[in-house]
């Protein structure tokens, strides 16, 4: 007895071998967001209180520029991840299913190419 | 075989929550996990703006740094700056799970009482930073 769906038999494919791509690029872009985002807490700490120059000084810093567009591609690469999970196990409906998941994907693209342009901005012009 | 059956009407998750399922440490602890990150998804709107507000100029700045020198803006700061530590600690212990280590009762519990602890200092530790240094 085969445990092959009657679709997975019609079809003779086996797994298309990217099943674990989604959980291991979580894991990566965790390891990842592990130091950028303890530097990314203190750095901003450290900055309170300071003026609108200071935090300009602070983002053209070239260390400082990098690190920010690092940390904005990891943090919104994991929670665009993240928030799939999330939609996929608790959105039962089929249409709402796949409209938020859409609907995330584009969001956290708009936030992560506003960020990191607006970043990009600052510390080059 | 082949002939289809009907998809039983199975209960989805979460059905758990509710009168069949006692809260333990472990379990509150994933929930936060969850909780947080969907909050800190939803925090990433207000680091955008804070950058976008920047590269806008003085006036814009000012308006925003406006709302997080307000009482509400540090409420917000406060809870999302746990948030941020609490979930980057479970996952930490999350990645220890992943390699394989940590999952005896005992370990898993004192793994879960460490990351509350240390999430509380750590957050405490950049505030103190922020307000006394």
């Amino acid at each position: 007895m085969s445990l092959r769906s009657p679709l997975g038999h019609a079809r003779g494919l086996g797994s298309a071998k990217t099943g674990a791509h989604h959980f291991w690029m979580q894991r990566l872009s965790a390891v990842a967001l592990v130091p950028l985002t303890l530097w990314f807490v203190f750095s901003v700490a450290q900055l309170s209180g300071a003026s609108y120059t200071g935090v300009l000084h602070w983002v053209r810093e070239p260390v400082s520029a990098v690190a920010l567009v690092l940390f904005l591609t990891a943090l919104l690469y994991h929670s665009m991840l993240g928030v799939q999970v999330v939609i996929e196990d608790y959105v039962h409906h089929e249409g709402v299913k796949l409209t938020s998941l859409v609907l995330s994907k584009f969001a956290h693209l708009t936030v992560a190419a506003a960020s990191i342009f607006a970043v990009l901005k600052v510390a080059l012009g | 075989m082949s002939t289809p059956t009907s998809t039983p009407q199975r209960p989805l998750s979460p059905f758990m929550l509710g009168p069949y399922y006692k809260f333990q440490l472990t379990s509150v602890l994933s929930f936060a996990h969850r909780m947080t990150g969907i909050g800190l998804s939803i925090g990433t709107l207000l680091l955008a703006a804070w950058f976008i507000a920047l590269a806008q100029g003085p006036w814009a700045y000012a308006a925003f740094a406006e709302h997080l020198t307000a009482w509400y803006g540090q409420v917000l700061l406060a809870g999302w700056s746990w948030a941020l530590l609490y979930h980057l600690c479970n996952g930490i212990r999350h990645l220890f799970w992943d390699i394989g280590k940590g999952y005896s009762i005992p370990v898993a519990y004192a793994s879960g009482y460490a990351v509350v602890a240390v999430s509380f200092i750590l957050t405490g530790a950049v505030w103190a930073l922020a307000l006394y240094k």
